[in-house]
Parts: structure tokens; sequence; C-alpha cells
């Protein structure tokens, strides 16, 4: 449909508005707020211009560069176990039962709780003395460990922590996509012969593969972008064993002071997480072919 | 098919399992909002004890509650609704409309879905300073409404496009003017959609903490970032700190009890369907 400027500065304006003004202006404005150094509390006028002195102290940071890896090692480690776990799971109870809807209420729950209520359960859980985690390990004859004192299984907390927020966002795209899978197909495959394991592998979950890999592709990029339940669980600590960079920039813009490296390195987060978020359109754009 | 009853009995072990699993958290949080503090710093498996309201009493009355309360609800509400008006308005366009610069207004907002928050956080400190936005509940508004509107026009683009164009040509030759078409025809086929959208948008404006604990004082704090200041560096309240988890709590389950088919169908739309 062809409609006057009037009309579509009507439907259209005020979204693009409020989003070019709040969303795409503060995000661009990372780039320039990178190549100053301004103190916070002092007006902005007083800022100086540094170049890429933010970029090179930014760079030049092995902890910048230790986050990244801790960044990388957690989006890697929960992804792959998420999207394992949660295809894993689908296939084994696709088949509809009765009573299934309940189920699936409590599977999304993890999902709709404020991270700050989920980083505070595990937090409360995963502690040493009085935690839930150390009394049920203990039944089984583990002694207590000092889960968010100790540099690994800090990491081991956040990591199982995700895991639990998110394979059920895996396994209900998955439910939700093998129930798309056209019995025909699998009968036939049946038929012609095709054992347990090729049924899967052969001929389901290439069918699927789609769903697949737009999964993954959201799940890597929330991956880069979790914040607030590592917040609440550790914050980074202990030492910088759980600083990914989300954790990082805030902590040098808002503890250490440092808003113009921050600014540099979350110019890098934006850099990793856009380039990803650019794949996943390449892959599937919802707003491509209408009409 | 029938299928054999023990396959059946083992299918539905491993979903209470799993079910539990997802639960035990949230659980946890309740049950310790009612322990009295010596029950708190012991006895983890013990869950036999006398529920206590004494943490939500000393929350209520020490720590200024029904302000944050309040201010969580005006945001959260508020902000919702002004993201459905403009994002419900701005799928509309993008799936009907031809027009020149389209293709980089929908690939610009597809982009600005995914932007982290940690990013925004510095720039978003420095400019609502410079507009004087900062302490104040629209500041909190405007931001939320920027943050899921990209999500929001993504979501209900998929919903408009179900809804057949021929429908409201037909109502606008029976003499339906274009705001009726929109209000009578097209708004009611989209009741699911805005029903998740909402949901997504409130879940976000309720449950976020880190933009605004940097955005407000003690005026304009919200729920979570009042429940954020009871984890310091000398360890957490955690009587207190869990009862203002379990209030906010409170209303994502309501939704999730009450619409757990849209929120599915939010979560699922465009990748399974495409």
């Amino acid at each position: 449909m062809r409609v006057s400027r009037w009309t579509l500065a009507i439907y259209l304006g005020p979204a693009i508005l409020v989003m070019a003004a709040a969303c795409l202006y503060p995000v661009l404005t990372a780039f320039q707020l990178a190549g100053y150094k301004w103190e916070m509390g002092t007006p902005w006028s007083s800022a100086q211009w540094v170049g890429l002195d933010n970029f090179v102290a930014a760079f030049g940071n092995e902890q910048v560069w230790a986050s990244l890896w801790t960044t990388l090692l957690f989006a890697g480690i929960c992804v792959s176990a998420e999207m394992v776990l949660g295809i894993a799971l689908a296939l084994a109870l696709e088949h509809p039962v009765r009573g299934m809807a309940i189920f699936r209420t409590a599977f999304i729950l993890p999902m709709m709780i404020a991270p700050i209520a989920v980083g505070l359960a595990w937090r409360y859980m995963f502690d040493a003395q009085f935690g839930l985690i150390n009394a049920v390990l203990g039944l089984v004859g583990v002694k207590p460990m000092t889960w968010l004192a100790d540099p690994t299984l800090a990491f081991v907390a956040i990591v199982i922590a995700d895991i639990w927020q998110w394979t059920p966002f895996v396994f209900i795209m998955m439910l939700a996509a093998l129930a798309s899978v056209d019995s025909a197909v699998m009968e036939a495959a049946r038929i012609d012969g095709a054992n347990w394991w090729q049924q899967i592998f052969l001929v389901k979950l290439p069918m699927v593969m789609h769903v697949i890999a737009i999964t993954l592709m959201m799940r890597l990029i929330d991956a880069f972008r979790v914040l607030e339940v590592i917040y609440v669980l550790t914050f980074g600590g202990p030492g910088n064993s759980t600083e990914i960079l989300a954790v990082h920039i805030y902590k040098t813009a808002f503890v250490g002071q440092q808003m113009g490296v921050a600014a540099a390195v979350s110019v890098l987060l934006l850099v990793v997480v856009a380039s990803l978020s650019w794949a996943a359109l390449r892959l599937s754009n919802p707003m491509k072919d209408a009409r | 098919m029938k299928r054999n009853p023990s396959l059946v009995a083992m299918h539905y072990s491993m979903l209470v399992v799993l079910a539990l699993v997802c639960l035990a958290p949230i659980l946890v949080i309740f049950a310790t909002s009612m322990r009295q503090q010596v029950q708190i710093f012991s006895e983890p498996l013990n869950f036999l004890f006398i529920p206590t309201l004494e943490n939500y009493r000393a929350v209520l009355q020490e720590d200024r509650l029904e302000v944050y309360l309040r201010n969580s609800l005006v945001v959260g509400v508020v902000s919702t609704l002004i993201t459905l008006v403009l994002g419900c308005m701005a799928a509309y366009g993008l799936a009907r409309f031809r027009f020149t610069g389209r293709t980089t207004v929908a690939y610009t907002t597809l982009l600005l879905r995914t932007v982290p928050l940690a990013v925004m956080a510095i720039p978003v400190f420095v400019i609502w300073n410079q507009w004087g936005l900062v302490n104040s509940l629209w500041g909190l508004i405007l931001l939320y409404v920027a943050v899921n509107l990209p999500f929001t026009i993504w979501l209900l683009y998929g919903f408009v496009l179900q809804v057949p164009a021929e429908l409201e040509e037909a109502a606008a030759i029976d003499g339906c003017g274009p705001l009726r078409v929109f209000t009578s025809v097209f708004l009611p086929l989209m009741a699911p959609g805005l029903a998740a959208a909402s949901i997504f948008t409130f879940r976000i404006a309720w449950n976020e903490f880190i933009l605004a604990l940097v955005l407000t004082d003690r005026h304009t704090r919200t729920l979570p970032v009042a429940a954020s200041l009871f984890i310091t560096d000398m360890g957490v309240d955690w009587g207190k700190v869990m009862a203002m988890g379990s209030l906010i709590a409170i209303p994502p389950l309501i939704f999730t009890f009450v619409a757990a088919r849209q929120i599915i169908g939010g979560l699922t739309a465009g990748a399974v369907k495409g």
C-alpha cells in the first residue's frame, strides 16, 4: 500500500523518534564518549578530548582481555550446554501428554522472574555455610564447598544459574519446532527401515535445523548481554574470575569512575554483539518479505 | 498409537523433576522470606518451619517500601502502555505501507533489539544528565519505552502480517474511516500479540535494575533497585531482601500463570512459524 507522507509520519513517526533519541543516539554516543576523559560529577563541558587514548588504555589492559576470555568461555559453555540439554529434553518429551500446559508454565517461570530475584536465590543457595546446595550435596557425602569464594567454583556457579534460567527457552523452542514436523515424513522414514538413531539425526533434526540455528543465535547474543544475575550473584568476583565484559564495563564506569575507558570497552562489546545480530539477521530476517 | 504405561509414567516423572528444578530457586525465595533470622543462617533442609511475616513487616516499616512500590508500578504500567501504542502503530505501518527507507528502519530496529544494557549504561547516564531526566520517573519511562520498542515492533509485525489486509479493505468499502478500521477491525484481531508484547515489556520495566540504579535517587527508586541496595560488602540482609524479592516476583508469576500460552507464542513467534 502506498500512502501519504502524513499517514506515514503519524504511524511511524513517534516510535522512530523515541528509538532514535533514547536508544540509537545513546549507542552512537558511546563511540563519542570513548574519545573523552571525563570525571563523573563534573559538568560535561569540562571533558577533555583525548583521541584514542581510552582505546589504547583499554586494549593495553590485560584485565580487558581476561574479561573478554571469561565472556567467551561463559557464552560458549552455557550456550552449548543449553542447546544440547534443551534439544535432548525436547526429543525425549515431545510426545503430547495431558497436563503439558501446566508443566510449560513452570518451565517459563525462570525467564519471567526478575534477574535480581534469580541472582539472590542462587546466591543464597550457593552459600557455603547455610546454602541448600551444600546441604543436598552433604546428603550424598560431598564435603561443603565455598562456591562463591573460589574462582573456579564461582564460575561454575554462574554457568549453572544461566543453564537453569535458559535451558527451558531452548526446550520450548524445540518443542514448538518438533510439533511442526509432518508425522507422515517420520512414518515414511520408519517404513523405509530407518532406525531410531537415523530417524532423529538424519530426518527429524535436519527438518528443524532452521529453528535450531535461530535459537542458537538468540542464545549466543543474550549470553553476551547478561549482566544483572551475575551482578547479584558474584559481582565479577572473587578476584576477576566471573568478570564478564558487561560487569567489567559497569565496574569501570560506576565503581572505578573511568567513564571514557569503560565506553571504549563497551564499543568492543557492542561490536561483538552487533556482528552476531547481523549474522542472525542474515540467517532469518523476520521483516524482509512483507508482500 | 497407544503408548506403553511405563513409558508414560517415565515421561511424567521426567516432567515433574524438570518442573521442580525450575521452581526450586523461586520456592527458596518465598520460603526464606518467611523464615526467622535464626533459621535463615541454619538448617537449609528444614522445610517444616513456622512461617513468619516479620521480614515483610520490617521492609514495610523501615524502608519506604510504599514509595518504591508506587514508582515501580508507575514506571511499569506507563512504559508498557506507551510502548504498546507506539509499537503497534509502527508495526502496522512497517507491515502495510511501502515507502523509501523502509528497509533501513526495519534493519535498524532489529539491530537495536540486541544492544546490551551495559553498553547503554554510560551514554544514557551522561545524556539523561544533560536532558535533566536523571532522578525522574519520566527518565526511566523514556528509557524503557525506547529499549522495548524494537522487540515489540518485531513481535507485533508478525501478528500484523497474519491479519488479512482484505478484511480492512472490506471494512473501508463499507464506509469505515481509517481510524475506525484500525480500532474496530484491526485491534481486536491483534489481542494475542498485544497481550504477549505487554507482558514482555512490563517484565523489563518491572524487573530491570542496573540502569534504574544509575538513574534514580531515594525518591524515584524502583523495587529492584531498593532490593539491590540490601546487598553490601558487609553481606546480605537475607530476610529483608528475600521479602522484597518475593514482592518483585509476584506480578510476573501472576502473568505467567494467566497467560503462559501467549508468552510461549511470543517466545517462539517468528522463529518457528517462519
